[in-house]
C-alpha cells in the first residue's frame, strides 16, 4: 500500500501501524528461514537417554538432600569458605569500584577528550568480553589456587561493569548544571565534584550495592575453578558426594544473596 | 566595560549564529537583548564567558581580551562574569547554601571546596545574599525542593557571590509565571543598581524588557537590527526585529485566540531549539 492509499484508507477509518519490514515477500522469507533454522538446531542436539536416566536419579538424591541439609559435619570448612568468600567479595568490590571511577569518567564522551575516551572504552571492552570463569582460570594459572586469584578476577570484572554504567550515566547528566558550574570559573576537579558527582552519586551507590551482590554470587562460581572461597568448599563436597553438605552450602548462599538483595534495595531507596 | 568587536560564531553544524556583532556596554548599564528564537541571543552571551568558543572577533572586559586567554586565565576571567540561566541550572541534589557557595569555586582550591570548608567571610556573604533575595530560612533545603521563583533567586545569589562586574542573564523569566517574572526582573535590576553591575539580559518578553532595561538591543538572524532606548520601540521596530505581525491588536479580545495559537507556535519552536542545544557535548576546559 502506498502513501496515497494509506491516507485514503485512514479517511475511511481503516488504519494499521506500518509493519517493521515493508516488503511482504522479504518479511515471510525471514520468518520461514528463522523457523527452519530453529528446527534444524533442535534436531542436531543428540541426547543420550540412558545417561539422562542415570543422572536423573543422582539429581533426585541431590534434591532430596535439601530436606536434610548438613551444616555441622563440615561446619569448620563451610565457615572458612564463607569468610574467605565474603572477604573476597568486599575487597574486590571496593577495589573494583575505586578503579572503575576514573575509568568511567574517562569513558564518558561528554567530559573526556577522544584519546582518553578510546583508552578507557577499550579497558571496559576487555573486561566485559570475558566471563568471570574464564578470567578466573587465567588468574588461577598466574597466581595459583586460592582467594587472591578470585579477588583479582572479581575486581577486574567489577571495573568493566561499573565503569560502563557510570560512563553512560555521566553521558546522560544535565549539561546545564555543568555549564553553570563551569561559568563560575571552577577548575576541572571542582566541576566533577559539584556538577557531575551529585547527579550520578545515587545511581553509583545503587550499582555498587548491586555489584556487591553479583560478586558474592560469582565468588561461589569461580571457587569451582580454583579461585578459593565458598565455591571451593562446595566443589569439594560435591566431588565427595556429600550432598547434604552441598545442600547446606547452597542454602547459606541463597540466604546471603537474599539478605544483600534486601539491604541493597533499602540503601538504594534511601540515597535517592 | 564590555566591548564586542566583529564577533562571529559559526557552529560546526554550519549554523551561522552571529555575524560581525559589535557593541559596547558601559559600567552599570542593564541591556535587554531581544529577538526571535534562534536569533543568536544565547550564543552571544555564551561567547562572552566562552562557554561557546567564538569563531572570529574580539571580546574585551575592562582591558582583558577574553578570546585569547589560556585556560587558567579564562577561569580567572569567568569569576568576573556571573551567569543566570533560564532553567536556573542549580545543582538539584545540593542544598541551597552549597549552590550559592558554588559561586565562590573560582576563588578557592579543590580541597576546601570538596570539604565544603569555605572561609567564614564567604559564608556570611553568602548568607547575606540569601537574606537579600529572601531565602535565608531555606539554607539547608535541597535545591529541587524549591519553587521556580525561589530557584531563580538562588541562581541570582550564586552569580552575585562571584563578585562579578557583569551579569550574563539568559532568559531568566522564561519558565516563570508573569508575576514572579516581574519580581525577578525587578530584583535583578535593583541588584545591578546597588552594585553598579552591568548586565546583558536575554528576554522574550518585550514589555518586561521595556520596563526594566536601560537599553534595548534587537537581534535578528545573528545581526543587530536595533540598538536604542526602551521607549523608542514601536511597531515598525518590532517588525524589523521579529518580522511582520499586527503589533497593536495583540491585547484585544478578538485577537486573543489567534495570539494564543501563535504563542503555542513559538513555544514549539523554542522547545525545538532547546532540544537541539541540549545534545552537544559538555566539552573540556
Ligand atoms: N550547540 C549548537 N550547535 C549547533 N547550532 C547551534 C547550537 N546552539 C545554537 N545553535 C544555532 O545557532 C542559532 C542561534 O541559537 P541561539 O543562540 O540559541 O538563539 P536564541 O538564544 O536567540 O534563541 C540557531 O540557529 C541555533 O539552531
Ligand atoms: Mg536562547
Amino acid at each position: 500500500m502506498n502513501q496515497q492509499e494509506r491516507l485514503a484508507a485512514a479517511e475511511q477509518g481503516l488504519w494499521k501501524p506500518l509493519p517493521l519490514i515493508r516488503d511482504a515477500r522479504y518479511r515471510w522469507l525471514l520468518i520461514i528461514a528463522a523457523v527452519v533454522y530453529l528446527l534444524l538446531a533442535v534436531i542436531s542436539i543428540d541426547v543420550n537417554w540412558a545417561r539422562v536416566a542415570e543422572g536423573l536419579s543422582r539429581g533426585m538424591n541431590f534434591i532430596a538432600a535439601f530436606a536434610s541439609p548438613d551444616f555441622t559435619s563440615r561446619g569448620g570448612d563451610i565457615l572458612d569458605g564463607l569468610i574467605e568468600s565474603l572477604t573476597m567479595t568486599l575487597t574486590s568490590t571496593v577495589i573494583g569500584i575505586l578503579l572503575a571511577i576514573p575509568v568511567g569518567i574517562g569513558a564518558a564522551r561528554n567530559i573526556a577528550p577522544l584519546p582518553v575516551y578510546l583508552f578507557c572504552r577499550s579497558i571496559i571492552a576487555i573486561s566485559r568480553t570475558f566471563q568471570e570463569v574464564i578470567i578466573a582460570i587465567l588468574f588461577v594459572v598466574m597466581f595459583g589456587f586460592g582467594p587472591l586469584a578470585g579477588m583479582i578476577t572479581l575486581a577486574f570484572a567489577t571495573i568493566g561493569f561499573m565503569a560502563k554504567l557510570l560512563a553512560e550515566d555521566i553521558e546522560d547528566i544535565d549539561a546545564r548544571q555543568v555549564e553553570a558550574i563551569r561559568a563560575t570559573g571552577a577548575r576541572w576537579l571542582q566541576l566533577m565534584n559539584y556538577a557531575v558527582q551529585p547527579q550520578v552519586m545515587p545511581r553509583l551507590i545503587g550499582l555498587s550495592m548491586y555489584r556487591l551482590d553479583i560478586n558474592f554470587r560469582e565468588s561461589a562460581v569461580i571457587g569451582i575453578v580454583g579461585a578459593g572461597g565458598i565455591g571451593a568448599t562446595l566443589n569439594t563436597s560435591l566431588s565427595r558426594y556429600e550432598y547434604e553438605t552441598a545442600a547446606a552450602i547452597l542454602l547459606i548462599i541463597i540466604g546471603i544473596v537474599m539478605a544483600t538483595e534486601y539491604i541493597s534495595s533499602h540503601v538504594r531507596k534511601w540515597v535517592q | 566595560m564590555l566591548t564586542l568587536t566583529d564577533l562571529t560564531k559559526r557552529y560546526s553544524t554550519g549554523d551561522r549564529a552571529l555575524t560581525q556583532v559589535s557593541l559596547h556596554i558601559p559600567e552599570g548599564q542593564v541591556v535587554a537583548l531581544i529577538g526571535p528564537s534562534g536569533a543568536g541571543k544565547s550564543t552571544l552571551i555564551r561567547c562572552v564567558n566562552r562557554l561557546v568558543e567564538p569563531t572570529e572577533g574580539r571580546i574585551t572586559l575592562s582591558n582583558t581580551e577574553l578570546t585569547s586567554l589560556s585556560s587558567r586565565q579564562l577561569r580567572c576571567a569567568r569569576r568576573r562574569m556571573g551567569m543566570i540561566f533560564q532553567e536556573y541550572a542549580l545543582i538539584d541534589r545540593l542544598t541551597v547554601m552549597e549552590n550559592v557557595l558554588s559561586g565562590y569555586l573560582g576563588y578557592t582550591g579543590f580541597w576546601r571546596s570538596f570539604l565544603r570548608r569555605y572561609p567564614q567571610p564567604v559564608v556570611s556573604e553568602a548568607f547575606r545574599l540569601l537574606q537579600r533575595v529572601g531565602l535565608e530560612p531555606f539554607i539547608d533545603k535541597r535545591a529541587d525542593e524549591l519553587s521556580g521563583g525561589q530557584r531563580q533567586r538562588v541562581g541570582i545569589a550564586r552569580a552575585l557571590l562571584q563578585s562579578p562586574e557583569i551579569l550574563l542573564v539568559d532568559e531568566p523569566t522564561a519558565s516563570l509565571d508573569p508575576k514572579t517574572s516581574r519580581q525577578i526582573m525587578r530584583l535583578i535590576k535593583e541588584l545591578c543598581a546597588e552594585r553598579r553591575l552591568a548586565a546583558i539580559i536575554n528576554i522574550h518578553d518585550v514589555a518586561l524588557a521595556q520596563l526594566f532595561a536601560d537599553r534595548i538591543i534587537g537581534l535578528r538572524a545573528g545581526e543587530i537590527v536595533f540598538d536604542g532606548l526602551p521607549d523608542q520601540l514601536d511597531a515598525e521596530i518590532l517588525t524589523r526585529i521579529y518580522g511582520e505581525e499586527d503589533w497593536n491588536t495583540a491585547a484585544e479580545p478578538e485577537a486573543e485566540i489567534e495570539s494564543d495559537l501563535e504563542a503555542v507556535d513559538t513555544r514549539v519552536q523554542t522547545d525545538a531549539a532547546g532540544l537541539k542545544r541540549s545534545v552537544p557535548a559538555v566539552g573540556a576546559v
